[in-house]
């Protein structure tokens, strides 16, 4: 019963479309950057290695490679900064949490392209909104 | 007129603001309540609104609870009565579990009525009064944050130790009020000055910024805060 209460209360600062990618998708990370009193749009773009928490605490952490050194950012997947997630190419992995990659440098990082066709793209998206 | 409810803490969580700034935040579930006496300056000796929260079942309840809240037939009634002695108004309502009192000027309440979260629409922040969690016998380091004393360099067996608490032969004895190992929590506690985030009338909702004394299903009192 508390807990239904409790997301009662999430379900307000939830987001209505949650941004569709999956583990192992290269992204990129639109995110609102206020500067003095100018807002700009800073794009973030890596691999998606990991993604966690529930409800309004739901994380996804994103890596990329920056003059041979490894950067990931941990982003709060329904706060109102983070403008949109695009996916610039999907990729086939086996694991929930790919923070193997840490480990790999050079062309070891690469992942295999998942071939999905657009439709069916679309399909898997509207049925996650659904969720 | 004070501003008050009784109610329950849900849990905490987060939310997000129209910044995008997170905010910590507590839920509470608040009433409804129903105003189960009224407390005056000439009969009681101050003013307070006496609030119910929770209904129990009535086969449940001992009799002086359900007596708080409705007319009950008794030998003492029927001689007041014959006496011409005025009954006190009763609320009318099931027998409730958790009662308190909100000090303050009682005008505007009536006996019976019941109160919603809405009562907060246009407080900015209350206060929140619960009863903290215990943590039974707990030692200084915990119970006061003393810094106890060193991991190494000779200290032998009393890591967690409060160290010294007094003088030597004068006064020969300790000074009262010296902080000790002891019975820590289940204490009533209140939370100062929370920001009211958002009120849910529907569910009874009422969301403050920041932590609340108590386990999750404790119950509380909320109250217009009175810190300016």
């Amino acid at each position: 019963m508390s807990q239904e209460l409790l997301n009662k209360v999430e379900q307000t600062c939830l987001k209505e479309e949650v941004p569709y990618f999956e583990i192992g998708d290269t992204v990129d990370v639109h995110c609102r950057i206020l500067e003095g009193e100018k807002e700009r749009i800073q794009v973030f773009t890596g691999v998606v290695i990991a993604r966690s928490g529930s409800g309004t605490r739901e994380m996804f952490s994103v890596r990329r490679i920056v003059q041979g050194q490894g950067v990931e950012r941990k982003f709060p997947l329904h706060s109102p900064r983070i403008a949109k997630v695009e996916v610039k190419r999907a990729g086939e992995t086996r694991r929930a949490k790919l923070y193997y990659l840490r480990d790999r440098v050079g062309k070891a990082v690469r992942l295999k392209e998942r071939r999905i066709d657009k439709d069916k793209r679309e399909a898997l998206a509207a049925k996650a909104k659904k969720n | 007129m004070v501003v008050g409810l009784l109610g329950r803490k849900v849990g905490m969580t987060q939310i997000y603001d129209e910044t995008g700034k997170v905010i910590p935040v507590t839920v509470i579930q608040a009433g409804p309540c129903h105003v189960l006496q009224l407390k005056d300056e000439q009969r009681d000796g101050y003013e307070a609104v006496q609030l119910g929260y929770m209904d129990i079942p009535r086969r449940r309840a001992i009799r002086s609870r359900r007596g708080h809240v409705a007319k009950l037939d008794s030998k003492r009634q029927r001689n007041r009565s014959t006496a011409g002695v005025e009954p006190t108004a009763k609320a009318g309502c099931e027998p409730q579990r958790y009662v308190r009192e909100l000090r303050g000027p009682a005008n505007g309440f009536k006996v019976g009525q019941e109160l919603k979260v809405d009562v907060f629409a246009e407080i900015k922040s209350v206060d929140v009064v619960g009863t903290s969690k215990g943590r039974g016998t707990a030692g200084a380091m915990k119970r006061h944050n003393f810094h106890g004393q060193r991991a190494s360099h000779g200290v032998k067996k009393c890591h967690r130790h409060l160290g010294g608490t007094g003088c030597s032969a004068s006064p020969g004895r300790l000074f009262k009020g010296r902080r000790m190992a002891g019975h820590y929590g289940n204490a009533r506690c209140t939370a100062r000055n929370l920001k009211v985030v958002q009120i849910d009338v529907e569910n009874n909702l009422l969301v403050v910024r920041g932590a609340v004394p108590g386990p999750n299903g404790g119950f509380v009192m909320i109250r217009e805060t009175n810190k300016v």
